[in-house]
């Protein structure tokens, strides 16, 4: 572990991997120490956001060290269940690169659960995790001007779904209905950290 | 809830701010609120709102509004000419602004935003708790406009103590930013770090409430290997491939994927909001505390 100054507004904490990632986000947001924010996971960070008028960023880095990140998070979400009509225009495209089947593509995607690792590329955003690691595929050449909300798309050895309209380079592969993204709900996100996800088949 | 301001004239971008909703980066939703969050609280002050409370961020002047009844009124930040009912006002102090009065606030001298506090503080819808209008995200209200009529809550209990506060000036041509090196200045060359601190960087046109794009010699990278995503704090300087950093101000994206290589300090970001183009930046270097 690396913990790194954001001078007094955050201190950026380095990890192995996004499984340490989530063990110390899930023990931290059980009982986050004084001062701190917001936590902030990535792929190979956490970053705690700092109160700068009350945070001591000494001793949190301390509190920090001294936590024991909470073992195997994965399974203990939320499990929501999102329906997908697989009518990707990136379809074909997608299961060119990975060897596969048109039907096997949705048959590997929707196989096992996919849990959100973080958010951060827009209000309600997902990078899901774990699904199918026969899905990895590159992100588009060429990014969209406009994605729709709702399109389920893949990049990388992640799936997600585009919360409001907006551009994107993720190769999409299908849509849904469900509505991932609304400021006046509580929670707003459907797919926040640590929530298991399931996609099913709608014809 | 009664309607207090009818809005005239929003000049380049007039916004509803607050501090701002903290507590919603983990779903992607940035902080934003006040781009001088000083600024903001001292206007309320003056006003005896709660320091958070909803005010108008004007962007480089050029904002008019009537007073639909009497009102006080609080202007802050970038000092700017202030007229009520067409004579002069000043900055930082109570104004009485009778109902039917016009409030108009021209270009600042120095500075870019000012702040329009109202006693009661502005009351619109708040969306996850804030009434801040994020620029990126499009969360919160929409931009004033020609034609908005702006309500205020319930007046507060008490006044503040003082009518006036004496305030530092915006820098005119050179303003010294306080900055701590991290989190990735180890992803340079110790030149890098260097010139930083050496050479003054200027303030391009290229800079809202997201960040401020600025122009100066390049900072190197040491390792050319992709960064993951990583989180982001206001005062970030983060650079790009090209080697020119970005300030990050109130609006700036929750991750990112370029490294930062120093990060300046929360009083000094408040500062850098009110940077203009063609300002020019120093920064300093404030240790990091000891291992």
């Amino acid at each position: 572990m690396r913990v790194l100054p954001c001078a007094d507004s955050g201190l950026l904490v380095e990890l192995d991997d996004l499984d340490a990632v989530r063990g110390l986000h899930a023990a931290l947001r059980a009982a986050p120490p004084p001062g701190v924010t917001d936590l902030v996971p990535a792929a190979r960070t956490l970053l705690l956001r700092l109160d700068p008028e009350v945070a001591d960023s000494v001793e949190i880095e301390r509190v920090v060290r001294g936590t024991r990140p909470v073992p195997g998070t994965e399974g203990s979400g939320e499990l929501v269940r999102v329906p997908v009509v697989y009518d990707g225009a990136d379809l074909a495209e997608v299961a060119r690169l990975t060897g596969l089947t048109e039907h096997e593509v949705v048959a590997e995607h929707t196989r096992r659960e996919w849990t959100v690792a973080f958010g951060g590329f827009a209000p309600g955003f997902g990078y899901l995790v774990g699904g199918s690691p026969r899905l990895e595929v590159p992100r588009r050449a060429e990014s969209r001007t406009r994605v729709p909300a709702g399109a389920v798309g893949l990049a990388g050895t992640f799936s997600g779904i585009y919360p409001r309209s907006s551009p994107g380079g993720w190769q999409l592969i299908g849509r849904t209905g469900l509505e991932i993204w609304r400021p006046d709900r509580d929670p707003p996100a459907l797919l926040r950290p640590g929530v298991r996800v399931r996609f099913q088949e709608q014809r | 809830m009664t309607a207090a301001l009818e809005v005239l004239d929003t000049g380049p971008l007039s916004t509803v701010q607050d501090l701002g909703r903290p507590g919603y980066a983990g779903i992607g939703v940035g902080t934003s609120g006040a781009a001088d969050r000083a600024a903001l609280r001292l206007a309320n002050r003056l006003a005896g709102n709660d320091e958070g409370a909803a005010a108008v961020e004007v962007t480089f002047g050029g904002f008019a509004a009537r007073a639909l009844r009497d009102l006080t009124v609080v202007v802050t930040g970038a000092p700017c000419p202030v007229t009520v009912g067409g004579r002069g006002a000043a900055t930082d102090t109570v104004l009485r602004v009778p109902g039917g009065a016009l409030l108009r606030l021209g270009a600042p001298e120095r500075g870019l935003r000012s702040y329009v506090a109202v006693r009661g503080g502005l009351d619109v819808e708040p969306v996850l708790g804030s009434r801040a209008t994020d620029v990126l995200s499009g969360l919160g209200p929409e931009p004033l406009r020609r034609g908005t009529v702006l309500a205020t809550g319930p007046p507060p209990a008490h006044w503040a103590p003082v009518g006036f506060a004496p305030v530092a000036a915006p820098a005119a041509e050179e303003l010294v930013l306080t900055v701590v090196p991290g989190p990735r200045d180890d992803w340079f060359t110790a030149r890098a770090l260097a010139t930083l601190f050496g050479a003054p960087y200027t303030v391009t046109a290229d800079c809202d409430r997201v960040g401020i794009r600025l122009d100066g010699p390049r900072l190197d990278r040491a390792r050319d290997d992709e960064l993951p995503s990583e989180g982001m704090v206001a005062g970030a300087l983060q650079v790009p491939p090209g080697g020119r950093p970005t300030l990050f101000l109130a609006d700036h994206p929750v991750t990112g994927g370029y490294p930062v290589i120093a990060v300046v300090v929360a009083a000094d970001v408040d500062k850098a909001a009110q940077a203009r183009p063609g300002l020019r930046l120093r920064f300093t270097a404030r240790g990091r505390r000891g291992p």
